[in-house]
C-alpha cells in the first residue's frame, strides 16, 4: 500500500515536472519568440492591419464596421446610412453577456438552422430591405438579382467583405445619395474588387471599409 | 470561373501540398520516434522531470504516464483559470465558475477543445498562451506518443516494451510540434493574423467613435491549434474571425495544418512497421472517406436546400465571403474528420445534409485521418476489426502484419470501439429525458435534438466544434460534456495501449499464400466498408431523428 502510493506521488510528480518545463518551452518561450518576429518583421499585419484615412485609424482592413446614422428615440436598432456601402447583416452579434467590464466587439454566428423561423423572416426581411434601400428613380432591384451574402450573416459576424454582385447592386444608390454619376461609382468598385488569390482560392470580394473610404475621399475631391 | 471549379482546384491544391509533405514528414517522424539519441535540451528536460529516458516500459507503465501526466495538466489548467481573477496579465477578467473551468481543463487535456466560453471575454494572455496554448501542443503529442505505441506492438515481438512515454512525448514536442508550429505561426501572421500583447484597447472606426479589440497572442496559438488537430479558438467565432483566419490563403492553409500530421503518421506507421505499402493502404482508405466526404458536403451546400437557404439563394449563412461555399465546405469536413472541431463557417447554419456530414464524420471515430495520433490508432483498430471480419468470412484465424489477432486482441479492439457510441447514445438519451437540458436549444425541432447529438458526439470523439446554437454553459453540459471528454479520449487510450502490448508480446506468424494481404486494394475496400457499416449500423437510429429528419423534409 505504502509502496504503491510513494509510486503514484512520485509518477505525479514526474507529471508535474514534465509539465511545468514543457510550459515554458511552448508557453513562454515559443509565443514570445514568435511575436518578436512578427512584430519585428510585419509589425502591421500583427497589430491588426489598422487602416487610416485623413491621418486618423478608422478601424482594421479585415474588420467589418457598420455604417449606420445615429440611434434615434426609441429605436433598437439603428438604421444604415444609405451614403455608404453597406456590409453583410450582423444577426450573430449578440450582446456582451459574459463580461461587463468592456465594450468588446464580439464574434460569432447565428447559429440558426436552414429550416429555421427566426432565420427565414430574417432572410424575408433583409431581402425586401434591399429592394427598397437600393431601388432609386429609374432604376429597380429585381429580387432575383440579390446575391446572397447580401441577406445572410457571417461566421464571424465581423466579415469585412461582400460580394461584388451586392457592391454592383448598390452602385445606382451610392451615386444618387453623393451626387457623383454611376460610372464613377461603377469604377470605384471595380478598383476594390479583388480576385481570387492565384485566380482560384476563396472568393472574388469587395472590402467594404476600403471601399467607403475611397468613396469618402471622391466625394471630397468633385 | 464557377465556384464549383474554384473548390475543387482548391482541393487539388490542398492534396498536392500533402502529398508533397508525406514522405519527408512521415519519415522524419519515423526517425524521430525511432532515434537513440537524445539532444542536449531534451536531455535537461528528461533530468528536470526526473526520467531516464532509455527505460522501455511495458504498456501498463506506458499508460500510468499517459494518465499522470493528463491528470496533472487538468488540474493545472483548472488552477490556473480559478486564479485567474488574481493573476497578472489577465485583462481583467475574472476567474471562471468551477464548473466551466472544468469543462474547459478537461477539453483542452483531451484535444477536443470544445468551447463553453467566449474566448475574447473570458480568457487573459496568461490563461490564453500558458494554460490552453501549451495543452493544445501536449495533448497532441499524447496522442502521437499512444499512436507510435501501438505502432511499435505491431513492429516489434516477443517483448512487452512499448517505449518511453516521457521521451515519445518530449520529442513529439520538440521535434515535431514545436518547429511546424513556429513556421506555421510566422507565416500565419505574415498574411495578417495578430500577434502582439496589446490586450483590450480602442480603435477608431469609419462612422466615428471607437471599436474595442482583444490583441494577443493569436497567431502562435492559431498555427498549434490546427497542427494539433485541437481546435481551441482564441476568439468565439474561431477560424472565422479575420484575425484568426485573415484570407483565402490563410484557410486553406489552415486545412493544410490540420491534415498535415495526421496523414503523414501512416507514412511514419509504413516505415517503423517495415512495409510503406501498408503505411499507404491505410493512406488510401483515409483518402477514400476523406475525399468523399468532401465531395458530398460541396454537393449539398452548393444544392443549398433549405427554407432559409432557397429564400436566400445560396447556403451562405455562417459563411465568410473570403472563402465561400467551396473551400468553408473544405474545411468543414476536415475538421470534422480529424479531431480538431476549428470552423471557418457554422455547421449550425449548413444545409441538414450538410451538418449531419459533419455529424456522421465525428461518428467514424475521427479516423479519416483523425486528430494527431489519435487518427492513426483508431484506424489500426479498425483495421484489426476489418481482418477479424475477413478471418470470419473464410475460417481463417486472423492475421495483421503478422501479428494473430486472437481473442484478447479482439476483444480490446471491440472494447474500443464501444465506448464513443455509448458515451454518445447514453448522455444524447439522458439529456433530450431530463427537463431542463433541452432548454438550452436554440432551434427546435429534428434541428434542436441535432444540437444535443452534436454536442456528445462532438465531446465524446474529442472533436470540440458545436452546432453553437446550443448554450452549452449550464452546469449541466458543462460537467456531462466535461466527463465525456474524458471518457472518450482515455478508456480507448487504454485499450489501444492493451493491445500494443499484447501485440508486442506475441511471436510473429510467416506470411503465406493464405495470408490476407493488407497492403492490396481489396483489404482498403474492406476497411472502408468496415468503417462505414459499423458506424452507420451504430448511429443511423440517432442520425435519422437528427440530420436525416431535417435534411429529407
Amino acid at each position: 500500500m505504502n509502496t504503491s502510493l510513494t509510486n503514484t506521488a512520485r509518477l505525479l510528480g514526474a507529471g508535474l515536472r514534465a509539465l511545468l518545463v514543457l510550459t515554458l518551452i511552448t508557453g513562454v518561450l515559443y509565443p514570445l519568440v514568435v511575436t518578436g518576429v512578427a512584430q519585428g518583421l510585419f509589425p502591421g499585419r500583427a497589430n491588426g492591419s489598422e487602416i487610416e484615412a485623413d491621418d486618423k485609424v478608422v478601424g482594421s482592413s479585415l474588420i467589418g464596421q457598420s455604417y449606420t446614422l445615429p440611434l434615434k428615440e426609441g429605436q433598437e436598432t439603428p438604421e444604415p446610412d444609405l451614403k455608404w456601402f453597406q456590409g453583410r447583416p450582423q444577426n450573430g452579434l449578440g450582446t456582451n453577456s459574459v463580461n461587463t467590464q468592456y465594450d468588446l466587439i464580439l464574434s460569432g454566428a447565428t447559429n440558426r438552422s436552414a429550416d429555421n423561423e427566426e432565420l427565414i423572416q430574417w432572410v424575408k426581411d433583409a431581402r425586401a430591405a434591399v429592394v427598397e434601400d437600393n431601388s432609386v428613380s429609374g432604376y429597380t432591384i429585381k429580387p432575383s438579382e440579390i446575391p446572397a451574402d447580401a441577406v445572410t450573416s457571417s461566421g464571424s459576424g465581423l466579415d469585412p467583405h461582400i460580394s461584388p454582385e451586392y457592391a454592383a447592386l448598390q452602385i445606382h444608390r451610392i451615386a444618387e445619395k453623393n451626387g457623383l454619376t454611376v460610372d464613377q461609382v461603377r469604377q470605384l468598385v471595380d478598383q476594390h474588387t479583388q480576385n481570387r488569390t492565384l485566380g482560384f482560392i476563396g472568393e472574388p470580394r469587395v472590402n467594404v471599409l476600403k471601399l467607403n473610404i475611397a468613396l469618402k475621399e471622391l466625394v471630397a475631391e468633385s | 470561373m464557377s465556384p464549383v471549379l474554384a473548390g475543387v482546384l482548391q482541393l487539388l491544391a490542398l492534396m498536392a501540398a500533402l502529398a508533397l509533405a508525406y514522405v519527408p514528414l512521415g519519415n522524419y517522424m519515423a526517425r524521430v520516434y525511432s532515434s537513440t539519441t537524445h539532444w542536449r535540451v531534451e536531455k535537461w528536460i528528461y533530468k528536470g522531470i526526473g526520467a531516464n529516458p532509455d527505460a522501455e516500459m511495458r504498456w501498463p507503465a506506458y499508460l500510468r504516464g499517459v494518465l499522470a501526466f493528463s491528470l496533472i495538466g487538468v488540474l493545472f489548467l483548472y488552477a490556473l483559470q480559478r486564479l485567474q481573477g488574481v493573476l497578472p496579465g489577465s485583462l481583467g477578467f475574472a476567474s471562471i465558475e468551477a464548473d466551466q473551468a472544468f469543462n474547459t481543463a478537461v477539453s483542452f487535456v483531451t484535444n477536443t477543445n470544445w468551447q463553453s466560453y467566449y474566448g475574447e471575454q473570458a480568457m487573459g494572455h496568461v490563461v490564453q498562451t500558458a494554460g490552453l496554448a501549451v495543452q493544445n501542443f501536449v495533448s497532441a503529442a499524447v496522442g502521437i506518443a499512444v499512436a507510435v505505441a501501438l505502432v511499435r506492438g505491431f513492429a516489434r515481438s516477443r517483448t512487452g516494451e512499448l517505449g518511453n512515454f516521457w521521451v515519445d512525448l518530449v520529442r513529439g514536442v520538440t521535434r515535431v510540434l514545436v518547429p511546424i508550429a513556429a513556421v506555421a505561426a510566422v507565416v500565419l501572421a505574415a498574411c495578417g493574423v495578430i500577434q502582439n500583447f496589446s490586450g483590450i484597447h480602442g480603435v477608431g472606426q469609419f462612422m466615428g467613435g471607437s471599436q474595442e479589440w482583444n490583441g494577443g497572442a493569436v497567431a502562435s496559438q492559431e498555427a498549434i491549434k490546427e497542427l494539433g488537430t485541437n481546435g481551441g479558438g482564441y476568439f468565439n467565432a474561431n477560424s472565422a474571425h479575420p484575425f484568426e483566419n485573415p484570407t483565402p490563403f490563410t484557410n486553406l492553409f489552415e486545412i493544410f495544418l490540420i491534415l498535415l500530421i495526421p496523414f503523414s503518421l501512416t507514412r511514419t506507421f509504413g516505415v517503423m512497421v517495415g512495409s510503406g505499402k501498408q503505411g499507404y493502404a491505410i493512406l488510401v482508405t483515409m483518402a477514400t472517406i476523406w475525399l468523399g466526404f468532401t465531395a458530398l458536403m460541396m454537393w449539398t451546400e452548393f444544392a443549398h436546400h433549405g427554407p432559409a437557404l432557397d429564400l436566400a439563394g445560396g447556403a451562405t449563412e455562417g459563411k465568410e465571403v473570403r472563402f465561400g461555399i467551396g473551400a468553408s465546405s473544405i474545411f468543414a469536413v476536415a475538421t470534422t474528420l480529424t479531431s480538431t472541431g476549428a470552423v471557418d463557417s457554422f455547421h449550425s447554419s449548413f444545409t441538414g445534409l450538410g451538418g449531419g456530414i459533419t455529424m456522421l464524420g465525428m461518428m467514424l471515430g475521427e479516423i479519416a485521418p483523425g486528430g494527431v495520433g489519435s487518427g492513426l490508432y483508431g484506424m489500426l483498430v479498425m483495421a484489426v476489426i476489418a481482418v477479424f471480419i475477413a478471418g470470419l468470412m473464410v475460417g481463417r484465424t486472423p492475421e495483421y502484419l503478422g501479428k494473430k489477432i486472437g481473442t484478447r486482441e479482439i476483444k480490446f479492439a471491440a472494447c474500443y470501439i464501444l465506448v464513443t457510441p455509448a458515451l454518445v447514445l447514453i448522455f444524447t438519451t439522458a439529456a433530450m429525458a431530463l427537463p431542463t437540458p433541452g432548454n438550452s436549444m436554440t432551434n427546435s425541432g429534428a434541428h434542436g435534438f441535432s444540437e444535443i447529438l452534436y454536442a456528445y458526439t462532438s465531446a465524446a470523439n474529442n472533436n470540440g466544434s458545436a452546432f453553437a446554437g446550443l448554450n452549452a454553459d449550464t452546469q449541466w453540459f458543462n460537467t456531462t460534456l466535461g466527463i465525456t471528454m474524458l471518457l472518450g479520449r482515455f478508456l480507448p487510450m487504454v485499450f489501444v495501449l492493451a493491445l500494443a502490448g499484447s501485440l508486442a508480446q506475441q511471436k510473429p506468424v510467416p506470411v503465406t499464400t493464405g495470408t490476407l494481404r493488407t497492403d492490396k486494394p481489396l483489404f482498403t475496400g474492406l476497411l472502408v466498408g468496415a468503417v462505414l457499416i459499423i458506424t452507420g449500423l451504430t448511429y443511423f437510429p440517432a442520425l435519422a431523428l437528427g440530420p436525416l429528419a431535417e435534411g429529407l423534409a
